[in-house]
């Protein structure tokens, strides 16, 4: 008998934890949900105030009760395209550095210290934007890119240090890592087969890297970049101390602008009624919105490459 | 003590495809009986059915019945079924976090016993049966993978025993060994039935002619032939055991 | 000759990517450089001990926040560590292959990606807004909302190392799944599981986005986990850099470098101690 009780106890322990751990996992997407809810249902008196006028409009005054989104929307574009354009080339040659060229222990050492790059803190990076890379960027990048550079609109103006192209520098160092390790993470889904196959034809290392490895892991590595812009959108402490704080649309770069998380970041507390602090639950959504889908995209690029969305093995 | 089993029109599938058509067998007490046949045949999926083990997979199907000592297996609850039943496998797989101490009596600690006396007692008792004791009792709490391989695998079989079943089935036990490690697992196996009612699994001929009181030869999910080994291996009644048993195919 | 110029294109390639690895390289070094030089003159010991000194006046020291940082750490840990697990051993011990299950993992995986700042503001909204208070207990769920899919993944991986073998052997001796789970899988998976969630620890420790609208900020001890705003590190450094004076500023940065250790340490440990250790 004492067997049978045994047994029984043991199997409404099974149970036990089977549903614990169902109920958890479910957890997961009604949180996901839920997030997206909370969200959405708090825009509500912003989104019924101004309509699609909020994307469109330019002006950001609390005072007078008026909120447009334009140039919020305008600066963290700006930014991110930035850092795209510094960080996905760094980025991906690393990859290529570290999964196909470095010796092992220098693969080690530089993979460390990329993965630390990733774990310093945003606001750390903040106030070093703040003391060392915006006086830097004042007194001698910006100026020297005036001067050769200038007929271009985006470089031309006063250099302030405290802009977009701050902005945009510090962002790219940020999500450098984000586009190294998943790149690396594609490209070692790379059946060794391939790369021989090409060797064995008389390729030379480059060759072997553009026909075996980048040709095969192209989507996961646009994904990968993805996933990095997703993280620059989003990204605000550094942003926030870098960018300068202004609400204004300019083609340079060199001018101080404001980003979606920078101006939520800064005024979310302060909001003193509703439809101020709607309006900044708005640019919220909007950030979520255009984030969730980015990532959503990314995701299935990269696990139609690397991992799959099967659970893997069973043996 | 060893109990007998007998097998009614046992059929198993996994995912579609049916690796059991319809077996019929006794399988007597306190005997060792041999499972032979070509890869795929179905006899790993035999004896894992009697442990109810095959049903874990997924997509896994069984039909029949199987008799333990009078009582049908699929009217007992699998889990409690499996401490009557106990199995070793093709590859050693002692627990990797634990001490070899805690591999033996991981069954019946982890079915409720508590008292360290009595843990030990199972302990040792079990390793002796697997003729292990005095290769390991001055280092009992060494980590059951510094064993090696032949050893690792005698520690699973001391850790089957630890849960006193009557039925021990062995799927390939002494495939992963080398020939020294492979005749101590068959010495063992002699000295076990007086114990136990064995059934293993083997594709070595020879083994199950050295080991075995009877022998069942299985071809693509059937049991071609079932009798004593000797007769088996000397003058089978299907041409197609014949066939097997003298190279021809497998 | 085509073999020269296929030669110096295979040169010019592998030299620019190990260039790029050197630049993506400097940043890192430029960073730490300041934040050791800047910060280690000004640390000493009542950074360590007092409270922040009064607004522009020198002296004084970042306790509070130090303090502040490990406990929002610890909240954060002991909700978002356990049920990243669970969700795991979910994953991997009972459903792998399901719609649910695929549903969960993409989840996951998509819920890494949301800007932390988003995190926050739906806490505030659930938990601020609704008790009126700033607290620890706000911050601390906002970091485990950041945690739990980081926790999910990791362990996942590691419960997906464990040989299948091994859970057969348990159902074989007729132990039954939650004692397979938890007292066989669980410890041979251990020390990953705890390298995962010690990174995970290391992520949102500073994390300082979701804290802005949950634990705000504290000048002075806390003394509630549940009705006083906490002060955290990386809001103390925030708040300090984008103030005007000097001794602030100094302050962030010996505050960043004690931030930084702190995560270095997380991480070394997490990396070494657990990982190579053998038997």
């Amino acid at each position: 008998m004492s067997t049978d009780n045994n047994r029984l106890y043991e199997s409404m322990g099974d149970k036990v934890l089977r549903y614990v751990t169902l109920l958890m996992a479910i957890l997961v997407v009604i949180l996901m949900i839920w997030i997206g809810w909370q969200m959405f249902s708090s825009s509500q008196e912003s989104i019924q105030h101004f309509g699609w006028a909020f994307i469109t409009s330019r002006v950001w005054d609390p005072v007078h009760h008026i909120f447009g989104a334009l140039p919020f929307i305008y600066g963290t574009i700006v930014t991110s395209v930035v850092a795209l354009i510094i960080a996905a080339p760094i980025g991906i040659s690393v990859a290529i550095f570290l999964n196909e060229m470095a010796p092992s222990t220098i693969r080690k050492v530089v993979a460390f210290l990329v993965e630390l790059l990733a774990a310093i803190p945003s606001v750390v990076y903040g106030l070093w934007g703040i003391f060392v890379l915006a006086p830097v960027l004042r007194q001698s990048v910006e100026p020297w890119l005036t001067k050769w550079f200038g007929f271009i609109p985006w470089f031309k103006g006063a250099p302030v240090g405290f802009d977009m192209f701050g902005g945009g520098i510090i962002l790219a160092i940020m999500i450098l890592p984000t586009i190294t390790s998943i790149s690396r993470e594609v490209m070692a889904a790379v059946p060794t087969a391939h790369r021989e196959a090409a060797l064995a034809l008389g390729a030379t290392k480059w060759e072997m890297i553009r026909l075996s490895v980048l040709s095969y892991s192209k989507s996961g590595i646009l994904g990968s970049i993805m996933l990095g812009l997703g993280r620059a959108l989003g990204e605000t402490m550094a942003v926030t101390m870098v960018i300068g704080n202004m609400p204004k649309i300019s083609s340079s770069l060199f001018s101080s602008a404001y980003s979606m998380a920078a101006v939520i970041a800064n005024e979310f507390t302060e909001a003193t009624y509703s439809l101020y602090l709607s309006s900044c639950i708005e640019i919220g959504l909007i950030l979520f919105g255009i984030t969730l889908l980015l990532n959503i995209f990314a995701r299935l690029l990269v696990w139609s490459v690397a991992r799959g969305p099967k659970g893997g093995h069973l043996v | 003590m060893g109990q007998s089993l007998s097998i009614r029109q046992l059929e198993a599938w996994y995912g579609t495809n049916q690796t059991l058509k319809g077996i019929n067998m006794e399988i007597a007490a306190n005997q060792v009986t041999a499972i032979i046949g070509p890869s795929g045949c179905g006899k790993s999926t035999f004896v894992r059915c009697i442990n109810r083990m095959h049903e874990t997979l997924p997509g896994s199907k069984v039909k029949g019945e199987i008799i333990l000592n009078g009582e049908s297996i699929y009217g007992q609850d699998p889990v409690s079924l499996r401490k009557t039943v106990g199995m070793v496998f093709q590859k050693p797989n002692p627990f990797p976090s634990m001490t070899i101490f805690e591999n033996v009596v991981a069954g019946v600690k982890l079915n409720g016993m508590r008292n360290r006396q009595n843990l030990q007692t199972i302990a040792e008792k079990s390793l002796r049966m697997a003729a292990l004791w005095d290769e390991v009792k001055d280092r009992l709490n060494y980590s059951g993978m510094s064993l090696s391989g032949g050893q690792q695998q005698r520690l699973c079989i001391a850790r089957a025993l630890a849960v006193e079943p009557s039925v021990l089935l062995m799927d390939e036990p002494a495939s992963a060994l080398d020939p020294i490690a492979t005749m101590r697992i068959e010495e063992l196996v002699g000295q076990l039935k007086s114990e136990y009612t064995i059934v293993i699994v083997t594709h070595n001929m020879q083994q199950a002619a050295r080991i075995a009181d009877t022998t069942a030869f299985f071809l693509n999910g059937e049991l071609v032939e079932h009798g004593p080994t000797s007769e088996i291996f000397t003058n089978p009644r299907d041409k197609r055991t014949e066939d097997y048993i003298t190279g021809r195919f497998g | 000759m085509i073999n020269t110029r296929r030669n110096f294109v295979n040169k010019l390639m592998l030299g620019l990517f190990s260039v790029a690895t050197f630049v993506a390289l400097v940043p890192l070094f430029a960073l730490l450089g300041y934040v050791i030089k800047n910060g280690i003159t000004s640390l000493n010991l009542d950074f360590f001990t007092k409270l922040p000194a009064v607004m522009g006046m020198s002296g004084g020291g970042m306790a509070n926040a130090i303090a502040g940082t490990l406990i929002l750490i610890a909240i954060a840990s002991i909700i978002g560590i356990p049920i990243g697990i669970l969700v795991a051993i979910y994953l991997t011990e009972y459903d792998r292959y399901s719609w649910l299950s695929t549903t969960v993992r993409f989840t996951t995986d998509v819920l890494t990606g949301i800007p932390s700042i988003i995190i926050g503001i739906v806490v505030s909204m659930a938990i601020v807004a609704k008790t009126k208070h700033f607290s620890a207990f706000a911050g601390g769920v906002s970091l485990a909302v950041i945690m739990i899919p980081l926790v999910i993944r990791s362990t996942e991986e590691m419960l997906k190392l464990v040989p299948h073998a091994i859970r057969e052997a348990g159902y074989a001796l007729g132990i039954s799944q939650r004692r397979i789970i938890l007292n066989i899988v669980l410890p041979t998976a251990a020390k990953g599981i705890i390298t995962g969630a010690m990174l995970a620890v290391a992520r949102v420790s500073g994390e300082t986005a979701p804290l802005l609208f949950t634990a705000l900020g504290n000048q002075y001890w806390t003394h509630s986990l549940f009705k006083d705003p906490i002060a955290s590190l990386p809001v103390q450094i925030y708040t300090y850099a984008t103030s005007p004076y000097d001794e602030w500023h100094r302050q962030a940065w010996a505050g960043s470098l004690v931030l930084i250790a702190i995560i270095l340490c997380l991480n070394l440990i997490a990396r070494f101690a657990f990982r190579s250790r053998s038997n």
